[in-house]
């Protein structure tokens, strides 16, 4: 399908689209496990390695959306967690493609890539496994699947820096251009992966959550 | 929102070691892409601006125990120490933030024959972030941002937003990548590697050449030795294909546009486009389109990827500190070897050195995982 490129910016507009965010959903991938809003979706039966878990986890989830297959693991965390955190939800129906950003952060960034694709350069170099060796191309790949093209960022810190994120996405919010954001830690290397993917909005039905420090924590500890 | 104002810049590159030296080997039309023979980077001979064995030593100079950093904390080092003498902002004071911009950071490291566990624990970005703050002190948790081609717009417009909420006064904005074997041979498996000095938006370009440099701005809110002010920045994503451009240019032209609005300018206010100009045959192209959109078509736009190579997380702030002494001196750097115009749409570039009068700037860039980037800054 083909998207709307009209920017939504409004010359005129001084504070129109300023407020609060809310935080509208919430999906987290750990341990083997799948949740979505609090609730398991999938946990595996037995422990496997991250190839097999990410591989189960599409299958249960019922996704159909081949590129998965070509996708390195972190990618394939990213687009998971992000359709787990999506479904039930029209975010395209309700904003325009520009006003829905994505920002993550991690603390491996590429690395789990960069070493597979170092360990072929000897042989010959593959740009199918070249190009995720940055962070930013599960962004890509998300905004590839949703149609998103707002803004995009990826940071890389050792841990989750909550207190650093959620202000540097709250002043992301505040630009009257951005009504939606997906938001969070998406971390991966070898066998270790962490998914907590929350969804902002301007717009919610449900205002039970504001994004606050405070209700990351509560829904992400 | 308070006024965002660029006191102090760097580049430490092949061509030089101050933004002054840079930008006289600009003027004179000398470049830091050159022919080497390396076989530890790539097997045949390549072009690319890197540091000659003489310019690695010199990045020693001046650090204690400089080999406990990588060339790549080395880099950093030398850029921000440079840019820090020509201001007066604290780096040891707690509202002074560092981000650092880069893309692979100390991944060379996995090029050793034996990779250690000392080194393993290098790897992270974050970790050479902390090397950073700690080798200067800065009590603050350092900044890393990692977006592929743009990671120095990003972090640009991240430092932007911190002053503007008043999380901090002053941020120093560094970026720096180190060209090894590992980044070579995958913009190689590309076949996306000029086998001459590149030439963006020519009719003839045939691809990229690589280089590695860091570069540094200092923002402040303080107005203070400031010479110009960053108004606007916007980032935007293609959602159209993982390593090409948009065939349509129209999501550059959206971040271009979003910049100018919190710039509160007009495309006519706009007097010289920094590109990002790859030599890419997509990438000038998606370039150019995005440019006839936003209706700069007739502003001279240039690109540096014949004097520096695209210096990955460097580039855009590389590029913005030219842009900044562009402005400054009222002169434009031609983009060396451009001679037809070889892109489907309209574009003004210079092929000669050329002055007039430049108040406000853009600039401009784009990267894998479709992410574009804008900046709009203006003379203080």
């Amino acid at each position: 399908m083909t998207h709307s490129v009209n920017i939504a910016t409004d010359p005129l507009s001084s504070g129109e689209g300023r407020g609060e965010v809310f935080i509208t959903g919430y999906s987290i991938i750990s341990n083997g496990g799948v949740e979505k809003d609090g609730h398991l979706v999938w946990k595996e039966p037995s422990a496997q390695h991250t190839d097999n878990f990410l591989v189960s986890a599409y299958r249960q989830m019922g996704l159909s959306y081949p590129k998965f297959f070509k996708m390195d693991n972190l990618s394939k965390l990213g687009l998971l967690a992000s359709e787990n955190l999506l479904s039930g939800t029209d975010l395209k129906g309700k904003y325009k493609p520009d006003e829905i950003s994505v920002v993550f952060a991690n603390a491996s960034s590429s690395l789990d890539a960069d070493q597979k694709y170092f360990d072929t350069i000897k042989d010959i170099a593959s740009p199918a496994l070249f190009v995720y060796t940055l962070p930013n191309i599960v962004i890509g790949e998300i905004c590839i699947k949703n149609g998103f093209k707002g803004e995009n960022a990826f940071f890389v810190f050792d841990k989750f820096e909550a207190k650093f994120l959620h202000q540097y996405v709250q002043t992301l919010m505040q630009q009257n251009t951005n009504k939606a954001c997906i938001f969070g830690w998406l971390e991966l290397i070898g066998d270790s992966y962490e998914a907590a993917l929350f969804l902002l909005e301007k717009e919610a039905a449900d205002k039970t959550n504001p994004f606050t420090l405070e209700n990351i924590y509560k829904l992400y500890s | 929102m308070p006024k965002v104002f660029v006191v102090a810049d760097n580049i430490f590159s092949p061509l030089g070691s101050t933004t002054a030296e840079n930008f006289s080997e600009l003027l004179k039309g000398n470049s830091g892409v050159r022919r080497h023979s390396r076989t530890e980077i790539f097997s045949e001979p390549f072009f690319a601006a890197i540091f000659s064995e003489e310019k690695n030593k010199e990045l020693n100079a001046g650090i204690q125990n400089a080999n406990a950093y990588t060339k790549f904390e080395r880099l950093l080092i030398q850029s921000i120490k440079n840019a820090l003498s020509l201001c007066e902002v604290d780096i040891q004071s707690a509202s002074t933030a560092i981000i650092i911009s880069t893309t692979k950071g100390n991944i060379s490291l996995l090029e050793n024959e034996t990779v250690t566990e000392a080194m393993k624990a290098q790897l992270p970005l974050h970790y050479s972030a902390k090397v950073i703050a700690n080798y200067f002190h800065n009590p603050n948790l350092p900044i890393t941002i990692s977006n592929a081609c743009i990671s120095g717009i990003s972090a640009l417009i991240t430092a932007k937003r911190l002053i503007e909420t008043d999380q901090f006064e002053n941020v120093v904005v560094a970026g720096a990548d180190v060209i090894s074997s590992f980044i070579f041979s995958g913009f190689n498996s590309f076949q996306a590697i000029s086998k001459q000095v590149c030439k963006p938006f020519d009719a003839e370009r045939s691809g990229i050449n690589l280089g590695e440099a860091a570069a540094t701005i200092i923002l402040s809110k303080h107005n203070k030795n400031a010479y110009a002010t960053l108004d606007g920045g916007s980032v935007s994503n293609d959602a159209n294909h993982i390593s090409g451009p948009s065939r349509t240019g129209e999501e550059l032209a959206i971040a271009i546009k979003k910049a100018m609005h919190e710039a509160g300018t007009k495309s006519d206010a706009i007097d010289f486009i920094s590109g990002h100009g790859t030599a890419t045959l997509y990438n000038d192209e998606m370039e150019a389109k995005a440019i006839n959109i936003a209706g700069l078509q007739d502003v001279p736009v240039n690109s540096l990827k014949p004097y520096f190579g695209h210096t990955l997380g460097a580039a855009g702030i590389l590029e913005s500190v030219v842009a900044l002494t562009t402005m400054k001196q009222n002169t434009i750097i031609p983009t060396q070897g451009f001679e037809n115009i070889g892109v489907p749409v309209p574009v003004n570039v210079p092929n000669t050195i050329t002055t007039k009068n430049i108040n406000k700037i853009l600039k401009i860039a784009a990267g894998f995982g479709g992410c574009n980037a804008a900046l709009v800054l203006s003379k203080n």
